[in-house]
């Protein structure tokens, strides 16, 4: 779209005597462009993140390719509104010539979005197949043998719930309050693989992390299950992003990867102080009933402000 | 509006005959006189004459009205949420009244403004003048859509009335937030049954619409021979025959789970909360197209008046609007791409290819300006400006095409920057063009063009201000609806550039008011046709006599209003293929014109 439609452009100014100057002018700034947004980095950021898992990094390439050619895209159509609007605007009154159509580049621009938005789709789902794949749901290890470590997330007006069963740890929180609370914590190792499964114990909740360029609805009636490979060590803030009800600004959490072996002292410190899971066996098929937490007075009475161990029914 | 050519001969609607001359109204039998329809309508003046009216010029002009009031509610609520935003401690409203507002604010803007605005309002005044039609093709009905419509509308502004407040679970109601244990009170049910009430409202206009474009074009009016817009309302009205229905089963299920015990969006009964969001947004995709559609077709009609040329591509035109519809059918699960639960290449490749007809619609646009001669009134300014806002919401709605970019965005202020100038470039640029535009057609005055200036200026200035930073602080994490953000989020400095730029658009809109204040007290009088128009809403008077027309011209293509004023510069439509066809039609017109008079 963009070339084509530059060349059009100049061709059809070109029949009123001014000419090829200014297709020069608009191939330079199709070439320039791109070069000048690539410029010292080849993904520039355009503000996201880069992300700290493989699956956001992927994304994150994606997102950083698909707005670089959104912005050429930007800049050579609105040079084209600009230039109509300077150079046709009304300087007499003579009748202009009362052209309405030219196939050829009507031809040109159509095939040229199409080719650009099927090369866009290529990109797509090339990087949608990588973010989507997940180890085997219930595998301890990959097929390398490297370790997964299984978490169900539950999602609840109005906090989280993040369970261990391969390690009966539970941690969950609610309610969160005050500019230094971030909600409960989910510890994760860096450099193996997480596997989340994700709930809701009542209305539709969005489980999303800035840093992780990721979200998902946790839904009742829904199990969704993806993985997250950590590749830097931090903390990572995040937040409910589907609205659920009155406290929905509130809904917070913080993810922390660690190393593994910090991970494991993590573990046996959490059992240590009871923060262990009280189903065993399957916590998803074991939550309480939606319901329990839909009356927001109930909900409020409860002023957990830090993680404890859910009394689950 | 000077000639050196000999115009042709004007036909009367006596002389053009067809099922159109004749009163299809429920007016008495005065109104059969075709003699007396040039003459003012006999019947009630004032007040009665409103609340009794079937013309679609007195319905038109009251949906527009209404839905403008409508508007500048919703508008004082984004205020209120904004001024909510400015800072991090959440002081103005509690969290209940916050999500109430962006509820109320969503639901005014999408149902009762937009739509209701563009094929309540203009379409109705507008389409049967394009096609040469002396009303709606059911008056009586388009006289109900409008007393549902206001009906829907106060049933829904009455939600802030009862206890609980009005409905606050955003303005797609996802179920099970909407069921009657998450939102009690009556507040919800209000908001059901305005939707129920405008739904069929709708519905009602879309068939009126499709009924008049379909048999009550004038003779000569063939298909390709309609103005976009009158095109676009075709395609619109058939949209809204799809979508709506849908949106009305969905809403009469809900307020079954609410009320009568039934679990089809419960998983405790069995039911499925996620068939809900299936079928709101197959509803709910075509919507946004039946509410862009009518306003690219009133940019599509301005363009080529302020260049003094034809439009550029019409039949490309045509093809990319009636593609934008048929692909919108099929692109609903984009905006569920985070469920888990849908196939994502489909979908993806689906929302991808609406880029394309888009597309050609933009080169269209530059192509009509093309080696023109621009003149740039306030219609014209104002399409410019949806250009520009259309143009950056089209490459961001690019963007979350692709799901892995959606889920990284998803429900962020990135998508909430996205969809405010995707609307506001159509309903408000595009709108205010089609307002500025066809005013004077619809008073008999014009509208003052330096306060119209100012208003686009401060429009333009504030939209920019406004959505810019949302998609930054998008990006930075801050998710959508909600009332308040920590504050150590970092989130406050784009917010508050946000804020100011809401502000400048809300002053922006007291120009506006000032100046249809100032026509209203000091009119001028505008002429059948101020801008030397193309169709052929401008060969009537301004504002038009109760049934249209006394006189219309031959109708030769898009454009017959100009080709009767500029014999010099015709239409040249017929090339190549259309020759035979057109030429073909030209006689057969040709013998009707000549054998009747």
């Amino acid at each position: 779209m963009p070339t084509g439609a530059g060349a059009s452009a100049a061709d059809a100014g070109s029949n009123t005597g001014r000419p090829s100057g200014r297709r020069r002018w608009l191939t330079g700034l199709v070439i320039a462009a791109p070069l000048a947004l690539a410029g010292c980095n080849f993904y520039p950021s355009y503000g996201a993140s880069r992300g700290v898992t493989e699956q956001a990094q992927d994304t994150f390439k994606l997102w950083s390719g698909m707005m670089t050619t959104g912005i050429i895209v930007f800049v050579i159509v609105m040079a084209l509104i600009l230039w109509a609007i300077i150079r046709y605007r009304k300087r007499s009154d003579e009748m202009p010539v009362q052209f309405h159509e030219n196939v050829p580049i009507e031809i040109i621009y159509t095939a040229v979005p199409i080719i650009m938005v099927l090369v866009l789709f290529w990109f797509t789902v090339l990087t949608e197949n990588k973010v989507d794949a997940t180890q085997p749901v219930a595998a301890t290890t990959t097929a390398s043998g490297a370790p997964v470590v299984d978490i169900t997330v539950t999602a609840f007006q109005w906090g989280w719930r993040f369970d261990y069963p391969g390690l009966n740890i539970g941690v969950a929180g609610e309610l969160t309050a005050g500019p230094d609370n971030h909600g409960p914590q989910m510890v994760v190792p860096v450099g193996e693989t997480v596997q989340i499964t994700l709930v809701s114990d009542d209305v539709i909740h969005g489980f999303y992390l800035r840093d992780f360029n990721f979200s998902r609805y946790a839904q009742p009636g829904v199990t969704n299950i993806f993985d997250l490979n950590l590749v830097k060590t931090g903390t990572f803030n995040g937040q409910c992003t589907q609205f659920c009800g009155l406290y929905h600004s509130e809904m917070l959490f913080t993810v922390k990867s660690v190393s593994p072996s910090q991970f494991e002292t993590w573990a046996s410190s959490e059992v240590h102080a009871g923060h262990i899971l009280q189903n065993s066996g399957s916590p998803s098929e074991n939550n309480p009933p939606a319901g329990e937490n839909t009356d927001p007075a109930s909900a409020t009475a409860l002023p957990t402000a830090t993680p404890k161990p859910k009394a689950s029914t | 509006m000077t000639t050196t050519v000999e115009r042709p001969e004007l036909i009367t609607p006596e002389e053009r005959g067809g099922p159109d001359a004749h009163g299809t109204d429920g007016h008495g039998p005065a109104d059969h006189d075709l003699d007396a329809a040039h003459q003012e309508h006999h019947g009630p003046t004032g007040i009665l004459n409103w609340l009794t009216s079937t013309d679609h010029k007195v319905i038109g002009k009251s949906y527009m009205i209404t839905s403008l009031v409508l508007f500048f509610i919703a508008g004082i609520m984004a205020l209120v949420i904004r001024a909510q935003l400015l800072d991090p401690s959440a002081s103005l409203v509690s969290f209940q009244t916050y999500n109430q507002l962006f509820t109320m604010h969503g639901s005014l803007m999408l149902y009762l403004f937009a739509g209701p605005f563009a094929f309540g309002g203009l379409a109705n005044y507008i389409v049967p003048l394009q096609c040469g039609a002396p009303d709606m093709a059911f008056p009586r009905l388009n006289a109900l859509s409008y007393w549902l419509y206001l009906g829907g509308s106060i049933t829904m502004l009455s939600g802030f009335l009862v206890a609980g407040g009005a409905a606050s679970f955003g303005w797609v109601a996802y179920a099970p937030l909407s069921n009657a244990t998450n939102s009690p009170g009556a507040g919800a049910d209000l908001w059901l049954m305005a939707l129920a009430l405008t739904g069929f409202s709708a519905i009602f206009t879309g068939v009126n619409l499709v009924a008049t474009i379909l048999y009550l074009r004038a003779p000569g009016m063939t298909m390709f021979r309609m103005p976009i817009f009158s095109w676009n309302m075709l395609v619109t009205g058939i949209l809204i025959l799809i979508a709506f229905p849908v949106l009305f089963a969905a809403v009469v299920m809900l307020f079954c789970d609410r009320h009568f015990g039934t679990h089809i969006f419960s998983v405790e009964g069995g039911g499925s909360p996620i068939l809900w969001q299936h079928l709101f947004w197959f509803f709910g995709h075509p919507e946004v197209y039946i509410l862009a559609l009518p306003y690219f077709g009133m940019v599509t009609d301005i363009i080529p008046v302020f260049s003094r040329k034809p439009l550029f591509g019409y039949r490309g035109m045509v093809f990319a609007t009636m593609s934008i519809a048929a692909l919108s059918t099929g692109v609903w699960a984009h905006h569920m791409f985070t469920t888990g639960v849908v196939l994502l290449p489909f979908f993806s490749l689906l929302s991808y290819l609406i880029a394309v007809p888009t597309g050609i619609k933009f080169f269209n646009w530059i192509g009509t300006m093309w080696r023109g001669q621009l003149s740039f009134k306030a219609p014209m300014l104002f399409s410019i400006g949806f250009l520009f806002a259309f143009l950056m919401g089209g490459v961001t709605g690019v963007l979350l095409a692709s799901p892995p970019v959606d889920f990284m965005t998803h429900d962020t202020y990135f998508v909430v920057a996205h969809f405010h100038q995707v609307l506001i470039g159509t309903t408000v640029f595009a709108g205010f063009a089609g307002f500025y535009f066809w005013y004077p057609k619809m008073f008999g005055r014009m509208l003052h063009e330096g306060l119209g200036k100012i208003h686009f200026w401060l429009l333009f200035i504030g939209f920019w201000v406004t959505f810019m930073p949302q998609y930054l602080v998008g990006l930075h994490g801050m998710p959508r609806r909600v009332a308040t953000y920590a504050p150590d989020t970092g989130w406050g400095t784009l917010n508050v550039i946000s804020s100011i730029g809401a502000f400048i658009i809300g002053i922006s809109f007291l120009f506006f008011l000032v100046n249809l204040w100032m026509a209203w007290r000091k009119p001028i009088p505008a002429g059948g046709n101020p801008w030397d128009g193309h169709a052929l809403e401008w060969f009537t008077s301004s504002p038009p006599p109760h049934h249209n027309f006394t006189h219309l011209p031959p109708i030769r293509s898009e454009r017959p209003t100009w080709d009767y004023n500029h014999p010099d510069h015709r239409t040249v439509v017929h090339k190549g293929g259309d020759k035979k066809i057109a030429a073909h039609q030209g006689d057969k017109e040709d013998q009707k014109v000549g054998a009747s008079s």
